[in-house]
């Protein structure tokens, strides 16, 4: 299967799949500008949400200091939103209406402009997902070797399995494994329909995925380059 | 292979590491002779290199380094390690294997360019490649490479790695630095130039990965001598990194001026199954393809720029005579969809027409004509945005209509026959389900 795009089924490059929530509600901005909830009806008979109290919320220990930490790397506190977001999702799976107030507590800014920022990315999480994170590149050299099925092919695997988050991503920089997919951080590739379901169950297991194909044990330099075996 | 630098010693077992790296030569004579001369000299030699810019837009680096200003201000040196660039995948490769000869350019960018604070902003996605430049920054700082007085010269540095979250737009550069600022990645009105005004207000050079890595080399071999490698106005060795219908897809280091064909057939082993090259993209998904007709093109800036392309960030991506050009086009349009950071109006509401037009040729429910509009929406995007993510999906959705416009006509002919054989299928079906 290696022309993916020659496929008969639509290509299932969109958001949409699988088991992410939350996207492909807004037909107009589906996928695109970065403004998902931008017609969410605004509660208007409540005030803004102010910089929280905090003698009012409790923000774990660690969670603080791992914050704290990168606030004290940049001239200008701010610049630490994104991995203080991060930080926060680790612990709470998604930037959950929690999750993003212990950030703003610590940080000290609105949640409105912590959710503005977490709404713009895509590894931050704006609504549920499962803690397990499986991103298959459906960019052009991935579907080029057959990424639109091995993203079906997951998402049937996984089945509805509440523990993960499957979703098709934007070329992840690993084309030269195409297709390939990261799996809680771990990039492999090339992976091959029949290896899902070991995928799959590593994942499950917590034991390591497809150690043979991952990026890091790869060599940079082709022995085989300019051969025309 | 011979002209390899900055791949030289790359598969070298530790090279990840201090030790190792230093006894390759790292942080040795070459930072020694940067940090002692004067700041003008340094960024002359890297003007007289002719070392054009690795990230896309192919700047003289030394330039760029000119124009930041003298004086007393905090100054910024931006590493950008976003590469989210489709078909890009160099960077990752160099800052997996060789982390300490990034910090090394930065250093010698950073004392160029007089700046005290440095960052890397390196896409989130690349945990592990964030994790291993954080090991190594970490090694630096214990040996005195980073921080106060490096290797006891009057010249400090402190060097901090950002992890992005995901979002195409944060490579563009002053989206990155909004991003790095920890806002919403929105690029900036230029004027004013990152030079002038970057991060926090202050004069920032932004550089690529590679752009970095190469400044050690440089100042080692001697400026004169690298313009002495690749061709006219594209001196030196270039990381490719060739991925789609290809045998041997992955990163080749190669002399710049070498021919498309080259790289290709010679290092990647031609095209899988043995079919033929359809179309290739030069630089990146957001380059203007090319077809098997401009095979024998020098890969360098200014031959691919004169075939109506560019150079980009030296991805190839090969499609082979097996794929349908449309079904190309429509994943190309819907990753700029879904990264239009939805600032401008030509950029946010042109992605969504092209991928509507697309789908609706695939449905079969297009006419010819629409693939006219779609060719004036691209025009429209064109020179009309704020950054050039607009032009970006413009450029090569264009070439493809102007190069393969007979084959869209046909699939639009052919899916609009076919849905109209489905539709009296499935009336016919219908009508005898209710006789029954
Ligand atoms: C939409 C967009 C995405 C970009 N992505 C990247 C990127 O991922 N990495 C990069 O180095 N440059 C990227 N660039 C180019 C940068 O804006 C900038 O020109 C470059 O980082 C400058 O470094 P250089 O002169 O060393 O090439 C991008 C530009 C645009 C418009
Ligand atoms: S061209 Fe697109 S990505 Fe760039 S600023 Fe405008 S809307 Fe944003
Ligand atoms: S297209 Fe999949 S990693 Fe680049």
């Amino acid at each position: 299967m290696s022309h993916g795009t020659q496929e008969e089924p639509a290509p299932t490059g969109d958001l949409t799949l699988g088991q992410h929530v939350g996207s492909g509600e807004v037909p107009r901005y589906q996928g695109g500008s970065r403004t998902p909830g931008w017609d969410d009806a605004v509660d208007l008979t409540k005030d803004p949400a102010v910089i929280p109290d905090p003698a009012t919320v409790h923000v774990p220990e660690e969670l603080r200091a791992e914050i704290e930490a990168h606030m004290a790397k940049y001239p200008d506190e701010r610049s630490a939103a994104i991995p203080a977001l991060m930080a926060a999702q680790r612990r709470h799976v998604w930037c959950s209406p929690e999750a993003i107030e212990q950030v703003a507590c610590v940080m000290r800014l609105t949640p409105g402009y912590l959710v503005a920022v977490a709404s713009f990315y895509d590894m931050l999480e704006t609504s549920p997902v499962g803690r397990h994170r499986v991103y298959v590149c459906t960019n052009i050299s991935c579907s080029l070797r057959g990424a639109d099925a091995l993203l079906e092919r997951v998402v049937e695997e996984v089945g509805d399995d509440p523990d993960f988050n499957v979703r098709s991503f934007e070329c992840l920089g690993a084309c030269d494994i195409a297709p390939m997919a990261s799996v809680d951080d771990v990039y492999v590739g090339p992976v091959e329909l029949d290896d899902v379901p070991a995928l799959i169950g590593q994942v499950r297991s917590g034991a390591e995925v497809l150690p043979e194909k991952q990026i890091l044990r790869r060599k940079s330099v082709d022995p085989n380059a300019g051969s025309t075996s | 292979m011979s002209s390899a630098i900055l791949f030289k010693d790359i598969d070298e077992p530790g090279l990840g590491t201090l030790a190792v790296y230093q006894r390759r030569g790292g942080y040795g004579d070459v930072l020694r002779k940067g940090l002692s001369m004067p700041r003008e000299a340094l960024v002359n030699e890297l003007v007289e290199s002719g070392l054009r810019g690795r990230g896309g837009a192919g700047f003289s680096m030394g330039k760029k380094a000119s124009f930041m200003p003298k004086g007393g201000m905090d100054k910024y040196l931006v590493c950008n390690a976003d590469e989210s660039e489709p078909g890009t995948f160099k960077d990752r490769e160099l800052m997996t294997k060789s982390p300490h000869m990034l910090i090394e350019g930065m250093i010698l960018a950073a004392y160029a360019a007089g700046a005290t604070k440095s960052f890397i902003y390196i896409r989130g996605e690349y945990a592990q490649q964030a994790d291993i430049l954080d090991a190594a920054v970490a090694e630096a700082y214990a040996d005195g490479l980073l921080g106060e007085n490096i290797l006891g010269f009057d010249f400090s540095l402190e060097l901090v790695v950002h992890r992005g979250a995901g979002a195409y737009i944060c490579g563009e550069e002053t989206g990155l630095l909004d991003s790095l600022e920890g806002k919403r990645g929105n690029p900036r009105l230029k004027p004013p130039f990152p030079a002038n005004q970057g991060l926090y207000q202050g004069p920032t050079l932004i550089n690529n990965v590679e752009t970095l890595m190469t400044i050690p080399h440089i100042l080692g071999m001697g400026a004169a001598k690298y313009a002495e490698i690749g061709v006219e106005n594209s001196t030196g060795t270039k990381l490719i990194s060739v991925s789609g219908h290809v045998k041997r897809p992955g990163n080749y280091e190669i002399e710049l001026g070498m021919s498309a064909r080259e790289i290709i057939y010679g290092l990647c082993g031609g095209i899988e199954g043995d079919h033929e090259v359809k179309l290739w993209f030069p630089g990146g998904s957001s380059s203007p393809v090319l077809t098997s007709d401009d095979l024998d093109l020098g890969y360098d800036f200014d031959s691919l720029a004169k075939a109506g392309s560019m150079l980009g960030s030296g991805a190839i991506i090969v499609v082979d005579d097996q794929t349908s050009v449309v079904e190309v086009c429509l994943k190309l349009a819907k990753f700029y969809r879904h990264e239009s950071c939805g600032k401008c109006t030509p950029c946010r509401e042109g992605t969504q027409w092209t991928v509507k037009m697309l789908e609706r040729m695939k449905s079969g429910t297009a006419t010819p004509m629409d693939l006219d509009i779609m060719a004036s929406v691209q025009e429209q995007i064109t020179g009309h945005c704020l950054c050039v993510l607009g032009d970006a999906m413009a450029m090569p959705v264009g070439s493809m209509i102007a190069k393969f416009r007979p084959e869209f006509e046909e699939y639009i002919e052919a899916a609009r026959e076919r849905a109209e054989r489905e539709l009296v299928a499935s009336l016919d079906a219908g009508l005898v389900g209710s006789a029954t």
